[in-house]
């Protein structure tokens, strides 16, 4: 595939009704509040253009893309003149290319004449529009008064590690500065001074980029016509030569992307417009980190060891499969067909899980499997399909468009999710109202331009009394949409719920002590979020990873249905989902009691359907979730387990009980990129395969199912899926296929909500989000449209257990944890890139007031201790958190969050209490005993055998 | 030869912690003015008034304030060459460089005057005294035109430059 050039149309199309003109005698019709250059542009009649870009509103300053208009005196810029019926353009005449080239001039004479040395040389839209508007020669010369001689002085900012600012190529379009603004809204750039001294600047006085708020996002780099604002890859490397579109691998938005090439090279990852997630928009990880796919660290061969303190050694393909099985099969027949299972990954194609969950439910003929979501979003399963009847968000990312008041719920999406927090942010700009429930200021609370209209500074664990509270509000205050629920639920169902919410328990004022928070404000947020108009909410972990995880999905379910905020744009009740594939991995039968369609192992329908298709009898009991697998391998009779691109040591809570159940496994295998801490006690390591590796499909929080296309040759020589359908022939059971698509079309074959969906459809430029079927053969963007999936929407009571963890005078602290913008998850990938430049370790946030009691000084090493361990972490001073809560994060193995997490969880789904650990906090000069052994076991356990050959 | 003009919010950056009193002024001028971002430019010269500069640790205050982007503040602060970044000397003349005023000689007396102050361009003296260009002052009439602490002069010389400048280091008015 070539390299792809998208249409840039100058500017967004407009919204209103169609609008007909004439551009050099060619008719168009375009939506009103479309410009010239958009319409001319749609009849392939370019104007010549360089401060406009089509994902930023006109700005009108570069004046290449004066148009005459019949009946309208002078020369109108384009870009900023709005189409209207009956309008009749001249895009092209000799007055037009008069006064465009001596535009023209005037710019050149003011830019450096370097294009052969000029990074973007071939990919400047500068260099482009002089072509295009005939410049033959400069009348002002290149010596008279001009701003690159001076900027040429000073050096290149080259302080971003992924791209670069040379302000002396600069043409102040003040593209970088809109888009900083318009698409990412961090407002971290500025065009400081005035005329020839005009420079985009990052802030204040001396900051660069790297020191300014900048984000990296990407946004003011794809804006730049120039070689301003350039990828360093591209300076190093060149231009590259050709583009495959495929999806990120971070976060569950799945924003699409241009993996742009020189050969097996990966130059730059370049947003795709056309993907429906993000529209062309972009965060530092999917644009920038992506090399960790080449990172020395990775293992490309497989590798065997009898026993996890031996050394690794490197083996073939046939020889690591062979010895995987062999385990496997005798550790079924010395302690049974249960003692064995698996784990699927979300970061892996809905392919590569379908096949490993079919391997373990036919080949090792057991349930026992699991995925990642176990320990995230399986309270959304839970809780939505309890309450609706489907295990997923309700709306398309772009539906807060039409939110009037968005309800954010532990969830921090400029980190988290930046993509879709952008889109957040934008909305919030454009007067759409917010609260905020979440114990930390996270930005989305505070920041340029964003000022949330309720935060709700909650006492960690107490969601769902938050609910309660808003709930008693609505229904005692007479907010209830009776119309709606009265059409769309089970009234029976809602009368209890009804009466329970009334309850004077549950009054903001009852409730208050609690949960820490004024009552008044709580009355207030219930209110606007009944009367504000199109109401949405938006959460995450911080709603899940709770002993009340599914009965606060419950609880905000059971809101969204009490005023009537559902089955349209604008609503709905959405998970930010954190990994790529989440919704893929649940959907794909992941769950030990769900066969793939979220259908449950018991039911003979369902079963029979998989077993005629798959030629073997399956279980009809559900088998082990993750923590049941830990609890059964201390036991002993749990002895093997697959583990599909997951770093469960290090992600699961209370690590000393999880390195216990891994050290007692007869057979670990782990299928990876890296060895990560799970495969310090593996036994099999199979090499896995990067996203860019990878052929298949991700399924983001919409239900979009995105097509990941490979962009170079799996450096393992092997896929992931063919590995294990290897390892289940070896177990005894075949499975065969030509290629994922075959996969695909299995899944579509046995699973409902799949029907209609393959690969053929995907690449033939499809955006499909599920149910695919014939109801909904194009996919469905937003769920319960006519009526909720389960038929009548059900009310929940959701009564307010507080948590077993409690702060006592011990441990006086509630410990919380969160993510950072530069770092994701485990880390395992962005650890390995240059983002750790911003995050290179975790912190512990403390407020003042509880630093000062202990004599914290800022940057001090201090000691987390909880009832389950200690670890040591350097303190940041924050009134970011309220005084007695702490905050960190979890991206770095040795920070050890987890070994002080806790093994409480969710009552329903086994999900952790990650949100909840009261602990002490007090200074240390040293690290945990934790982390000394920690330190010492990477000694050992990652050894490799060296060939002698090599 | 003239020099050109010095982007002043760019140049040198003034840029020492902030006590807690001016910050608290600070505040106080935004609260003044509705902490409303459009009126931001009334509070930069409140600003300017009262502390005589604008110092760079100001900018993050007003943006916490107005809820913008540092960088926004910034960007306007540094667009008015009158909003300057470091304390002025003890006397600030503005010398217009308009087309009336070079036309009645206005480039030559600059250079005169500059030379007298040992500058071999815009800024502050050694002795305390700031010069600065200005287009315009509006007084063209009575040009050349100058302004010393803002106050207005027409038909300047050098010599009644020279004895406003004294008066003005002297703490009088001329």
């Amino acid at each position: 595939m070539s390299l792809i050039i998208e249409n840039d149309h100058g500017t967004r199309e407009g919204t209103g009704k169609p609008v007909t003109l004439w551009i050099d005698d060619v008719q168009v019709t375009v939506p009103e509040g479309s410009s010239v250059m958009h319409a001319a542009s749609k009849v392939e009649r370019p104007i010549p253009k360089l401060c406009a870009t089509d994902s930023l509103d006109a700005w009108g300053s570069c004046r290449m893309c004066l148009v005459e208009i019949e009946g309208v005196r002078g020369t109108p810029s384009s870009c900023t003149t709005p189409v209207r019926d009956g309008m009749k353009v001249t895009t092209q005449n000799n007055r037009l290319e008069r006064l465009r080239k001596g535009v023209m001039e005037l710019y050149i004479s003011d830019h450096p004449l370097d294009c052969l040395t000029c990074p973007t040389n071939g990919d400047c839209e500068l260099q482009d529009t002089a072509g295009t508007v005939g410049l033959r020669e400069v009348r002002y010369g290149m010596t008279g008064e001009n701003h690159f001689e001076e900027a040429s002085k000073a050096p290149i900012d080259v302080s971003n590690p992924y791209f670069q600012y040379d302000p002396s190529k600069c043409i102040v379009c003040s593209r970088c500065v809109r888009a900083c603004e318009e698409t990412q809204g961090t407002f971290a750039l500025t065009i400081e001074g005035r005329g020839f001294d005009s420079r985009v600047s990052a802030g204040v006085g001396m900051d660069d980029f790297f020191s300014s708020d900048c984000v990296s996002c990407g946004a003011c780099v794809q804006a730049c016509p120039t070689a301003t604002l350039v990828e360093k890859s591209v300076v190093e490397h060149g231009t590259p030569s050709r583009s495959v579109v495929t999806t990120c691998a971070y976060c569950g938005v799945g924003c699409s992307f241009k993996a742009e090439m020189q050969g097996n090279e990966l130059i730059r990852m370049v947003p795709y417009k056309d993907g429906k997630a993000n529209e062309g928009h972009s965060c530092v990880k999917g644009r920038f980190a992506f090399g960790y796919a080449t990172h020395k660290d990775r293992q490309t061969e497989p590798m065997i060891r009898e026993s996890y303190t031996d050394p690794w050694q490197k083996v073939s393909w046939d020889e690591a499969i062979a010895f995987a099985a062999n385990r496997l099969k005798a550790a079924q027949a010395k302690y049974g067909q249960g003692s064995i299972g698996g784990i699927t990954s979300s970061r892996c194609t809905n392919e590569e899980i379908y096949v490993v969950q079919k391997m373990i439910r036919a080949a090792f003929g057991t349930n026992n499997v699991d995925t990642c979501a176990r320990v995230c979003h399986s309270p959304t399963g839970y809780g939505l399909k309890t309450t609706l009847g489907t295990s997923a968000g309700t709306q398309t990312f772009k539906s807060v468009e039409q939110s009037d008041v968005i309800l954010l719920i532990g969830a921090n999406p400029t980190d988290a999710h930046p993509v879709f927090g952008s889109r957040m942010k934008k909305r919030l700009r454009d007067g759409a109202k917010s609260i905020v429930v979440d114990p930390r200021r996270i930005d989305l609370v505070k920041s340029a331009h964003i000022r949330a209209d309720h935060h709700i500074q909650l006492r960690p664990g107490t969601n769902v009394a938050v609910m309660n509270a808003m709930a008693h509000v609505v229904v005692t205050e007479g907010l209830v949409n009776e119309a709606f629920v009265s059409e769309r639920c089970d009234m029976e169902e809602f009368e209890r719920w009804r009466a329970f919410a009334a309850e004077e328990r549950n009054s903001p004022e009852s409730l208050a002590d609690i949960i820490g928070v004024d009552p008044q404000e709580l009355r207030e947020a219930a209110r606007l979020f009944a009367t504000g108009g199109n109401g949405a909410i938006y959460y995450g972990l911080g709603v899940t990873e709770h002993s009340q995880g599914s009965t606060m999905v419950m609880a905000m379910a059971n809101l969204c249905m009490a005023t009537g905020n559902f089955g349209r744009e604008g609503v709905g009740i959405n998970p930010l989902r954190g990994q790529n594939n989440v919704q893929g991995s649940c959907d794909m039968g992941s769950f030990p009691h769900e066969l793939p369609g979220y259908r449950h192992v018991g039911d003979d329908a369902t079963r029979t359907l998989f077993e005629q298709d798959w030629g073997v009898e399956l279980l009809a009991e559900p088998g082990l979730r993750i923590p049941n697998m830990f609890a059964a391998a201390i036991d002993g009779s749990y002895k093997g387990m697959f583990v599909q691109g997951e770093d469960i040591a290090q992600s699961d809570p209370n690590t000393s009980h999880v390195e216990e159940a891994l050290k007692a496994l007869d057979i670990l295998i782990v299928q990876d990129l890296f060895l990560n801490e799970t495969a310090a006690f593996a036994h099999v390591f199979l090499p896995g395969t990067s996203f860019l590796e990878k052929d298949g499909t991700f399924t983001n929080a919409e239900r979009r199912i995105n097509r990941v296309r490979p962009v170079m040759k799996e450096q393992s020589n092997l896929s992931e899926w063919e590995a294990v359908c290897r390892l289940s022939a070896a177990m005894g059971y075949e499975m065969s296929y030509d290629d994922p698509s075959q996969i695909m079309d299995e899944i579509a074959r046995l699973t409902p909500s799949f029907a209609g969906v393959s690969h053929q459809r995907l690449d033939g430029g499809e955006s499909l989000q599920w149910p695919v079927n014939d109801a909904n053969p194009n996919g469905s963007p937003i769920m319960h449209v006519d009526g909720f999936v389960r038929g009548k929407g059900l009310f929940m009571v959701t009564d307010y257990v507080a948590t077993s963890e409690r702060s006592n005078r011990f441990y006086p602290l509630l410990l919380t944890t969160g993510r950072i913008l530069s770092q994701y998850n485990v880390g395992a990938q962005t650890r390995r890139t240059e983002n750790s430049r911003w995050h290179q370790e975790d912190i512990i946030e403390i407020h003042p007031h509880d630093a000062e009691e202990r004599g914290i000084a800022d940057g001090d090493h201090v000691s987390i201790a909880s009832r389950m361990g200690a670890t040591t972490l350097r303190a940041e001073i924050s009134d970011r958190v309220p005084a007695g809560v702490v905050y960190t994060t979890f991206h770095h193995p040795l920070s050890g969050a987890n070994v002080i997490t806790t093994d409480n969880s969710d009552w329903a789904t086994n999900c952790p209490e990650y949100k909840v650990t009261a602990v002490q906090v007090h200074r240390s000069n040293r690290p945990s005993d934790w982390q000394e052994e920690h330190k010492d076991k990477s000694q050992t356990h990652y050894r490799i055998t060296i060939d002698a050959a090599e | 030869m003239i020099a050109p003009i010095p982007s002043s919010g760019a140049v040198s950056d003034h840029s020492s912690p902030l006590d807690s009193a001016t910050e608290a002024r600070a505040r106080a001028i935004c609260a003044d003015h509705n902490n409303d971002p459009a009126n931001l430019l009334e509070m930069l010269h409140d600003m300017q008034d009262e502390f005589g500069y604008i110092p760079s640790a100001l900018q993050n205050v007003l943006a916490d304030i107005l809820n913008l982007g540092k960088a926004e503040v910034h960007g306007v602060i540094s667009f008015y060459h009158d909003f300057r970044s470091s304390p002025a000397g003890k006397v600030v003349v503005k010398l217009c460089r308009a087309e009336a005023c070079q036309s009645m000689g206005a480039n030559g007396l600059i250079e005169r005057i500059l030379d007298r102050h040992n500058m071999s361009d815009f800024g502050t003296s050694s002795s305390g005294v700031t010069i600065e260009p200005v287009y315009c002052l509006g007084n063209c009439a009575l040009a050349p035109a100058a302004m010393i602490d803002e106050q207005l002069l027409g038909r300047v010389s050098e010599t009644s430059l020279d004895a406003s400048i004294a008066t003005h280091m002297q703490g009088g008015q001329s």
